[in-house]
């Protein structure tokens, strides 16, 4: 279990137990955030896009041209943008603080 | 011309696709609406290459080729499909609907089955307020007529298959600017190439960076485009714009028909998969019960449910007794086996 700080789209901040081995938008889809993720989490759309806060980008898995071709989709992305489908929790990713792109 | 048959299936994905076979074999014909130019539903659109490991008895098989396999297993029932068109409106009439496309397509049947998934594919529309006011004015998100542009300002947004091709296509004719991101696109490696070979010609500009905001000008017919560049907001103007951010999913019509809804999801019964509204009936990820589960094959399972019911409506005089593929020579003659 790890703790995620999460920013919703309404500006509010949440913190949450997630279980690892689960991907960040499965987590978020479960805990009722307001997240499309049409594909399912395939990475097959760009629904679940997520910004990494502080320095988080660097401490995870990094982007793939899938990822990063898909993101192409998304509006007003930033250096730090990201699809939560892609991300897979682990222990390392205790505190993970993110905030939910505008759609 | 009204069109006339037994079941009209709104939505051509793997569900309604498996409809048609399930209400088939109870001799009830069908057609199927989907707004999408090709069948398939989010299967062919979002993930034709990706592999699905959970339909029964196929350890793996990419939505495209569940597709054409369903639309193998189905062509016996010959369904007609009317694609590139959504349903707008039902009407109630004795003993069936009236049901009106968005291009005036009007067919005539005994039941309505809702086989929408998350909805119709649609534009994804830029983020900006007055977004509505723009489109069709000076914001389009397709093209019927490319005529309009000659001569005129255009700026394309986006780096798949659509910004691109538009953007070699038009730049005959019009003065193009593209817009995008990054320098990288997931667009074909020709039409990339294409379009480099025509900026170096000067005959379209290359932007790096994303659309902000659209304001008119002063200029009637003109409106001015901010955008960011590494941070920095920069202006261009423009005739029209055109922006390809890939399609996205909504609900669309079908929440004015008078159906219960739960949070864009239609309720419905677990033993016919019926609507509020008899003869109306709903299958698949649109369809929401205790226990629902988004998967392909409780769509199938539902669509033969539904069909059982779909029956009585079709044939109100008769008794549909059950019958196996396997054994029955009925059902064999039918699929023409």
């Amino acid at each position: 279990m790890i703790k995620i700080n999460i920013k919703d789209r309404n500006g509010n901040n949440h913190e949450i137990d997630a279980d690892t081995d689960y991907t960040l938008m499965e987590v978020l889809r479960d805990k009722g955030f307001d997240i499309e993720a049409s594909c399912g989490g395939c990475c097959a759309c760009a629904t679940c896009h997520v910004y990494l806060c502080d320095n988080w980008l660097s401490k995870i898995k990094p982007i793939d041209d899938d990822e990063e071709a898909m993101l192409d989709q998304a509006f007003n992305v930033k250096k730090n943008s990201r699809l939560s489908c892609q991300i897979e929790l682990s222990d390392e990713l205790d505190g993970l603080n993110i905030e939910i792109a505008q759609e | 011309m009204i069109e006339k048959t037994d079941v009209v299936i709104v939505g051509a994905g793997p569900v309604g696709l498996f409809a048609v076979f399930e209400l088939g074999l109870l001799n009830i014909n069908s057609h199927l609406i989907d707004n999408l130019d090709k069948v398939g539903g989010q299967c062919a659109e979002l993930y034709p290459e990706k592999p699905i490991y959970d339909i029964p008895a196929r350890s793996v098989v990419t939505g495209q080729e569940l597709t054409d396999e369903l639309l193998k297993q189905i062509s016996p029932f010959k369904p007609k499909f009317h694609l590139n068109q959504q349903v707008e409106s039902i009407k109630k009439i004795e003993n069936g609907w009236l049901i009106e496309t968005n291009i005036g397509k009007v067919i005539e049947s005994k039941c309505i089955v809702i086989a929408a998934g998350a909805g119709s594919f649609v534009p994804r529309k830029l983020p900006i307020d007055n977004i509505n006011d723009l489109e069709n004015n000076n914001v389009f998100y397709s093209i019927r007529n490319k005529s309009k542009f000659d001569n005129k300002k255009i700026l394309i947004a986006g780096g798949g298959d659509s910004a691109l091709d538009w953007t070699n296509e038009l730049s005959k004719n019009a003065e193009v600017t593209l817009i995008h991101r990054r320098k990288e696109f997931k667009a074909a490696p020709d039409s990339v190439s294409k379009m480099f070979e025509l900026e170096k010609q000067g005959k379209i500009n290359f932007l790096k960076g994303q659309i902000k905001n659209i304001n008119k000008s002063s200029d009637m017919d003109e409106v001015i485009v901010s955008y960011d560049e590494d941070g920095i907001t920069k202006d261009i103007k423009v005739n029209y714009i055109l922006p390809f951010f890939g399609l996205k999913m909504e609900l669309g019509p079908i929440a004015n028909w008078g159906l219960n809804l739960n949070e864009n999801l239609i309720k419905v019964d677990t033993e016919k998969f019926e609507t509020s509204v008899s003869s109306i009936f709903a299958i698949g990820d649109i369809n929401s019960y205790p226990g629902k589960l988004k998967l392909i094959l409780s769509g199938f399972h539902e669509a033969a449910l539904m069909a059982q019911e779909c029956f009585k409506y079709c044939y109100p005089d008769k008794k549909n007794i059950f019958r196996y593929t396997t054994s029955s020579k009925e059902l064999q003659k039918k699929l023409g086996v």
